[in-house]
């Protein structure tokens, strides 16, 4: 196996690092004003669903190291996460909770 | 440790405990996944109090939010800090990750010493039981990660983390962000989505 096989993209610097945590915090920050600004509140769910995602994504892109290391990994991950999202989306129209509508 | 130095590589040029640790983080996603969708199915069916509108505290989960997402940061530096050999601020970040967990283990000790003192409690109500299956699952997670960034603190300062054991500050750092995500799941979807 050579060697440049097994290398990955260098990590991001402590720079990037900053930053990220700078948008992580004003996401958390821009979610509880969404959850406590009443005018918010019928599209509360897609907002927060969203800047969660973003959240979630830029944690796992960056301070994981998705995002440079060996595709494989992101496989490895993703299989396994989206399965789990398909069974919690399934579980969730079997029980009836969307169409609850509550 | 010296095994630790030694490239453990598969046939396809991945390191093996990479590799078996991203599996592993995939196998959590699915339990994870199995237990906050047990909250969700049985969100607003319990057939009484106390309700999550009743008891969250959001203002004190926010701060613990952003403690957690502060020590992903500082395990970020901590194996930076690895990578470049400075075993200075390796110390410090791993300690400093540490101490975060600690800290959103009591914010999770305080929320549930309260919530037990208001009547809630597993055998409560499905509220009660399916919360605090998976906030307890989880904060078990924080537990687990505390230990094991004490551990790498303790031979950091034993001098016997060094450069070539980055490999491992990686694999516990992805770890600790997994547990990280998992958070951002629940506060999202537990605490300012709660019915």
């Amino acid at each position: 196996m050579e060697q440049s096989q097994v290398a990955e993209h260098p990590h991001p610097t402590a720079a990037t690092y900053l930053r990220i945590a700078a948008i992580l915090t004003i996401i958390t920050v821009v979610e509880v004003g969404v959850f406590y600004v009443p005018a918010f509140h019928p599209v509360m769910a897609p907002i927060l669903l969203t800047l969660s995602a973003v959240k979630f994504v830029l944690v796992v892109m960056f301070y994981m190291h998705l995002k440079m290391d060996r595709p494989f990994f992101t496989f490895l991950f993703g299989g396994p996460f989206l399965l789990a999202a398909a069974v919690m989306i399934a579980l969730l129209f079997l029980f009836g909770v969307f169409a609850l509508g509550r | 440790m010296s095994s630790a130095a030694t490239a453990h590589h598969t046939s396809m040029g991945l390191d093996s405990r990479k590799m078996a640790f991203w599996a592993f983080i995939g196998s959590e996603c699915l339990l994870f996944g199995s237990l906050i969708s047990t909250y969700l199915v049985y969100q607003g069916r319990s057939v009484s109090g106390p309700t999550p509108a009743q008891i969250l505290n959001i203002p004190v989960t926010s701060i613990s939010t952003f403690d957690l997402l502060m020590s992903s940061l500082w395990m970020v530096l901590a194996l930076a800090a690895v990578q470049r050999g400075d075993m200075k601020w390796a110390r410090i970040w791993l300690l400093g990750v540490a101490i975060g967990g600690l800290i959103f283990l009591g914010f999770q000790f305080y929320e549930f010493s309260s919530f037990v003192h208001e009547g809630l409690t597993l055998q409560a109500n499905l509220f009660g039981a399916t919360f605090f299956v998976l906030t307890g699952t989880h904060g078990a997670h924080v537990a687990v990660g505390v230990l094991w960034m004490l551990t790498l603190w303790v031979r950091a300062l034993q001098g016997k983390l060094g450069q070539e054991h980055a490999i491992t500050v990686e694999i516990a750092g992805l770890y600790w962000h997994f547990v990280d995500v998992v958070w951002i799941a629940i506060f999202t979807l537990v605490y300012l989505l709660h019915k």
